[in-house]
C-alpha cells in the first residue's frame, strides 16, 4: 500500500489523472443523487430501489445497443423516457400507498423489497453475467501521454452537466418546477391553492426514474454492470445526499465529483475490489464525527 | 392468544414430534434443518427491527463472520502440525471425529463472540442516530464484509474456504446432526428471547420503538439498549452462520457468507410476514417463507426468485404488519371496545 | 437553598433572539409560575433548561451542579424531569407498561433478564390510582383522552423520584371541571412528595393560587417577578399581556 502511495506523490500526473477520471464520472453519480434527494425533499421516500433504476437503464441501453444496433448515446433519451413511465407505474402501484406514514421504515422497506424484485427480474431475463455497452469512443491524450481521459467520460459529463442544468432549470422557472417546490415546502397549502399533488408526485418520482435511467446509460458505457451491483450505486447516492443534505443543488455536484475522485484514488492505494469498503467506512466516519458535533451541541442528526 | 400454560403444554408436546421428524420424514431433514436455521435468522433480525424498530439492512455481515471465524478454526485448531501453506490452500484437511466435534464448538462459540464484539464496535458508533440512519448504513455492511472477505488470502480471499469433512466414524450421520444442532440452536434462542422480550430490558427496546425522544428525556441511555440488541443478535446470528458453512460445506464470501439477496433478505421479510416485534412472528413467518421459496423453487424453477421478489414485494406494501400483528391488532380492537362499553369514567 | 439557578442565558435561533439576558432561580420545595404571552420565550427556556438544545451564553446550574453542557438523560438522571403541552407518551404500550418503563430502571446486567420488581408494580398501581387511572391502566396509553394522557404523563414523571418537574402548561386542553383535580394533585406531590416545581401556564387563575413566586417573562427577556398578587397588579406585566 505505501507503495502506492509513493507513486502517487512521485508522478502527480497519475494523481491528476485519477482525480480528473474520478471528477468527471462523479458527475453521474451526482445526478443519481439528485433524483434522490428530490424524492426524499418532496415526498419524503427514501428510496432503496435507486440503484436497481439505474441498472435497469443500463441493460435498456444495453438491450438497444446490441439487439438493434442503436448507438448507445442515441439510447440516452430513450431510455429516460422509459424509465419516466416506469417511475410513474410503480409509483401508481406502490409508492402512492406510502405517503404520510408516520413510521418512515414502511417506505425504506418497500422500496428495498422493489429493489429485490428488479434485481431478480433482470437476472432472470438478462442472466447474472457482466454486461456493458462500449461505444468505443477513442481517447484524448494530454501532455504527453500521462494523462489519458476516455471520451465516453468528458461527453458523460457533459450529458450530465446537460441534464442537470436543464433540471435546474425547469425546477427554478417552469409552474411545473414551482408546483414540485410548493408541494415540498408545504403539501397541504399547495393542495388549497389547487395543484394536484397527486401528480405532483407521480411526476417527482418520474423525474427520479429517469435520472436514474440516464445515469444507468451512461454507466454502462463506462462500465460493466450485473443484476446486484444496484446496491452499491443505492449506497453511493445516499452518501452524497448525506453529505450535502437535502435541497443543495450546486453542493451535490460538488460531493459527487469529490466522492468518486476520493473513491478513485482509495482505490488505486488499496485495491479497487474493495471500492464498496471505502464507501462504507466513509459514511460510518462521516456519520460518527456529526453525532459527535452534534453530541456537543446538545442535538441529534434528524 | 394462548395462556402461558397453554404454550408451554403445546411446546411440549410438540417437542417429541420435532425430535423425531428426521425419522419420520428422512429426505426433508435438510429442509427441516434449514427451517430452525431460517428461524434463528428471523428471531435475530427482530430483536432490533421489530422489537426496538431499527431495521438492519446488513445483519447478513454477522452471519458471514460467524460461519469464516469458525471454518478458521475448524482449519486451524489440530492441524499446528502442516505448514502453512498445506493450511492456506483450498485442501480440505480430515480430522479425527472428536477433533471434529470440539473444533466446531469451539469454533461456532468463537464466531458468536467476534460478531458479539463487531456489533459493540460497529454498533456504539451507527446506533447513536436515528433509525432511518441506520438503515441507510447497514445497507453497505454486507456488502463492504463480502469485499473484504474476498481481499483477505487467509482466508482463501475470492474463492473461499472449504470445511472439514464430517467424520465417517461419527456417533450420528452428518444430516441428523446438524438437524438436532440447529433445533436445539433455535429452541434455545427462542428461549432466550422468551426471557428478555418479557423483561425491563425489552419493555425498554419497545419503548424506544415507540417513542425514542421521550425514553430519552426519561433518563434511558437509549443508545446502550440498542447496541445491546444488536450485539445479543449478532451473537446467536454468529453461530447460525457458522454451522450453516458447516452444513454447506464451502463458504463463498459474496454468494453464501455475505450474502444479501438471500440469507440477508430473508431474514427481513421472514420476520414481516410472520409480524414485526411479536415473539411467534418470525418463527412463524421463517417457516412460511422457506416453505414457500423452495414450493417455488420446485414448480417455477428459473422464475422462483422472481416469484419470491413478488411475494416479498406484496408481503412488505400490502401486509408489513404480518400475521401476527394483524392478530395483535384484532386483539386491541376487541379490549377497546370492551373497555369502552365496561367503563367510561 | 436554591434548587435551580438560571443566570443571564440567552438563546437565538437564526438571527430572532429567543431568549436574552434571562435569569430565575427556583428554591427547593417551592412552587414557581412563569407567565407571559405567546411567543415570549418560555417554552425556549424550559428547552434549554432540560436539555434540549445549547445555550448562547449564560449558566443553569441544579443541585450545585452546573448543566447547560449535559444532554437530556444526564439531566432527567440527576432529577429534573418535564413535561410537554403536547402529550408525550408511549401509545402503543399499555399504561402499566408506560409507568413501569418510566422507573429507575437498573443499568446492569440482570435486567436483561428480570422484570420489573413487586415494588416497582406496586408503586405502578399507586400512582395510577392517585391520578385517577388505576381502572384503565390496561388500556393502551394512546387510546386515552388528551387529559388523561396529560395526567398519565404526570404519573410516569413522578414514577421517576424527580427532584423538580418542569410543567409546560400542565392544564392546557384539560376540561375545566378537571383542572382543579390537577391542580389539587400538583399541590400534594409538592407538599407530601416534596417535588419542586417550575410552571409554565396561561391559566392565571390556575397560576395565581398555585404558585408562591411568578416571572413573568415578555419579548424574550424577564420582565418582573414577584408574589403572585404583586404581578397581578404589576403594570408592566398587565401592558405585555395587552400588547402595548
Amino acid at each position: 500500500m505505501i507503495t502506492y502511495i509513493n507513486i502517487l506523490i512521485e508522478s502527480p500526473e497519475f494523481l491528476a489523472q485519477l482525480l480528473i477520471n474520478g471528477m468527471l464520472v462523479g458527475a453521474i453519480f451526482a445526478l443519481i443523487a439528485y433524483g434522490l434527494a428530490l424524492i426524499w425533499g418532496v415526498m419524503d421516500i427514501i428510496n432503496f430501489a435507486q440503484g436497481e433504476l439505474v441498472i435497469f437503464g443500463g441493460y435498456l441501453t444495453y438491450t438497444l445497443f446490441y439487439q438493434f444496433g442503436l448507438h448507445p448515446i442515441l439510447t440516452i433519451p430513450i431510455v429516460a423516457i422509459v424509465l419516466y413511465g416506469f417511475g410513474w407505474a410503480v409509483y401508481n402501484t406502490i409508492i402512492y400507498r406510502l405517503l404520510g406514514q408516520k413510521d418512515i421504515f414502511i417506505t425504506i422497506l418497500a422500496t428495498f423489497g422493489l429493489a429485490i424484485l428488479m434485481q431478480q427480474l433482470m437476472q432472470a431475463v438478462f442472466g447474472p453475467d457482466v454486461v456493458t455497452a462500449n461505444p468505443e469512443l477513442g481517447m484524448q491524450v494530454l501532455f504527453d501521454g500521462s494523462i489519458i481521459i476516455p471520451n465516453i467520460q468528458l461527453i458523460s459529463f457533459l450529458i450530465s452537466l446537460f441534464v442537470g442544468a436543464v433540471l435546474f432549470i425547469v425546477m427554478r422557472y417552469s409552474r411545473f418546477g414551482q408546483a414540485i417546490r410548493a408541494t415540498a415546502q408545504n403539501s397541504r397549502a399547495a393542495r388549497i391553492l389547487g395543484i394536484d399533488i397527486d401528480k405532483v408526485y407521480a411526476n417527482t418520482f418520474a423525474i427520479n426514474a429517469a435520472l436514474c435511467g440516464i445515469g444507468g446509460s451512461l454507466v454502462v458505457m463506462i462500465w460493466t454492470i450485473h443484476p446486484f451491483v444496484g446496491l452499491v450505486y443505492t449506497f453511493r447516492s445516499f452518501m452524497i445526499v448525506i453529505l450535502t443534505g437535502l435541497g443543495n443543488f450546486v453542493g451535490i455536484i460538488f460531493a459527487g465529483m469529490g466522492i468518486s475522485a476520493f473513491e478513485n484514488v482509495t482505490g488505486f492505494i488499496i485495491g479497487a475490489e474493495f471500492q464498496a469498503a471505502v464507501i462504507f467506512c466513509l459514511l460510518v466516519i462521516i456519520l460518527i464525527t456529526r453525532s459527535i458535533r452534534a453530541r456537543k451541541k446538545r442535538e441529534y442528526i434528524e | 392468544m394462548m395462556t402461558k400454560t397453554k404454550q408451554n403444554t403445546l411446546m411440549w408436546l410438540a417437542l417429541p414430534i420435532m425430535a423425531l421428524a428426521p425419522l419420520l420424514f428422512p429426505s426433508h431433514t435438510t429442509l427441516m434443518t434449514y427451517i430452525s436455521v431460517m428461524i434463528v435468522l428471523a428471531l435475530t433480525w427482530d430483536m432490533l427491527g421489530g422489537q426496538t424498530g431499527y431495521n438492519s439492512f446488513g445483519n447478513i455481515f454477522f452471519f458471514g463472520v460467524g460461519m469464516y471465524v469458525c471454518a478458521v478454526v475448524q482449519r486451524d485448531m489440530f492441524t499446528s502440525g502442516l505448514d502453512r501453506f498445506e493450511r492456506i490452500s483450498e485442501v480440505v484437511v480430515s480430522i479425527s471425529a472428536s477433533e471434529y466435534f470440539i473444533s466446531l464448538a469451539t469454533g461456532a462459540l468463537a464466531g458468536g463472540v467476534v460478531a458479539l464484539l463487531l456489533a459493540v464496535i460497529l454498533g456504539s458508533g451507527i446506533l447513536g442516530m436515528r433509525g432511518h440512519y441506520f438503515a441507510i448504513c447497514t445497507l453497505g455492511l454486507g456488502h463492504a464484509g463480502a469485499e473484504i472477505a474476498s481481499g483477505i488470502d487467509y482466508i482463501g480471499a475470492g474463492s473461499g474456504m472449504v470445511t472439514p469433512i464430517y467424520p465417517s466414524d461419527a456417533f450420528i450421520g452428518k444430516e441428523f446432526f446438524y438437524f438436532y444442532a440447529f433445533l436445539l440452536l433455535a429452541l434455545i434462542t427462542f428461549s432466550i428471547f422468551r426471557k428478555i422480550y418479557k423483561s425491563q430490558f425489552g419493555l425498554a427496546l419497545n419503548a424506544i420503538r415507540d417513542n425514542e425522544n421521550k425514553a430519552e428525556s426519561m433518563g434511558i441511555y437509549t443508545t446502550r439498549y440498542k447496541v445491546t440488541a444488536w450485539s445479543i443478535s449478532a451473537f446467536f446470528l454468529a453461530i447460525a452462520g457458522a454451522g450453516v458453512g458447516n452444513v454447506i460445506g464451502f463458504i463463498d464470501p459474496v454468494e453464501i457468507a455475505f450474502s444479501g439477496p438471500t440469507f440477508g433478505v430473508w431474514m427481513i421479510v421472514m420476520a414481516i410476514l410472520g409480524g414485526k416485534g411479536t415473539l411467534w412472528g418470525p418463527v412463524v413467518g421463517a417457516c412460511i417463507l422457506y416453505l414457500s421459496k423452495e414450493a417455488f423453487w420446485t414448480y417455477l424453477l428459473g422464475w422462483d426468485k422472481v416469484a419470491l421478489g413478488f411475494l416479498i414485494v406484496v408481503i412488505v406494501v400490502y401486509f408489513p404488519k404480518g400475521i401476527f400483528g394483524w392478530i395483535e391488532e384484532r386483539k386491541q380492537f376487541k379490549n377497546r371496545v370492551t373497555a369502552q362499553k365496561g367503563s367510561d369514567k | 437553598m436554591n434548587l435551580l439557578t438560571v443566570k443571564s442565558v440567552g438563546k437565538s435561533y437564526g438571527g430572532v433572539v429567543a431568549n436574552h439576558d434571562v435569569s430565575l432561580t427556583v428554591p427547593k420545595g417551592k412552587i414557581v409560575g412563569v407567565i407571559g404571552p405567546n411567543g415570549s420565550g418560555k417554552t425556549t427556556l424550559f428547552n434549554s433548561i432540560v436539555g434540549h438544545h445549547a445555550i448562547d451564553s449564560g449558566e443553569i446550574h441544579f443541585n450545585g451542579q452546573e448543566i447547560s453542557a449535559l444532554t437530556i438523560p444526564e439531566i432527567a438522571r440527576l432529577g429534573m424531569l418535564r413535561t410537554f403541552q403536547q402529550t408525550h407518551i408511549y401509545g402503543k404500550m399499555s399504561c402499566v407498561q408506560n409507568m413501569q418503563i418510566s422507573s429507575d430502571i437498573d443499568a446492569r446486567w440482570r435486567i436483561i433478564f428480570s422484570p420489573f420488581s413487586k415494588e416497582i408494580d406496586e408503586r405502578v398501581d399507586e400512582l395510577l390510582a392517585f391520578v385517577g387511572l388505576y381502572k384503565k391502566r390496561f388500556l393502551l396509553a394512546g387510546d386515552l383522552s388528551f387529559g388523561q394522557q396529560k395526567l398519565l404523563e404526570f404519573a410516569m414523571a413522578l414514577m421517576k423520584k424527580p427532584k423538580m418537574l418542569l410543567l409546560d402548561e400542565p392544564t392546557a386542553g384539560v376540561n375545566p371541571t378537571l383542572i382543579n383535580g390537577l391542580i389539587d394533585r400538583l399541590q400534594q406531590v409538592n407538599e407530601e412528595m416534596g417535588i419542586t416545581l417550575l410552571v409554565i401556564e396561561h391559566n392565571m387563575r390556575v397560576i395565581m393560587n398555585l404558585a408562591e413566586h411568578i416571572y413573568c417573562v415578555a419579548g424574550g427577556t424577564m420582565l418582573a417577578e414577584g408574589k403572585p398578587v404583586d404581578i397581578q397588579n404589576d403594570q408592566r406585566v398587565i401592558d405585555a399581556y395587552l400588547g402595548n
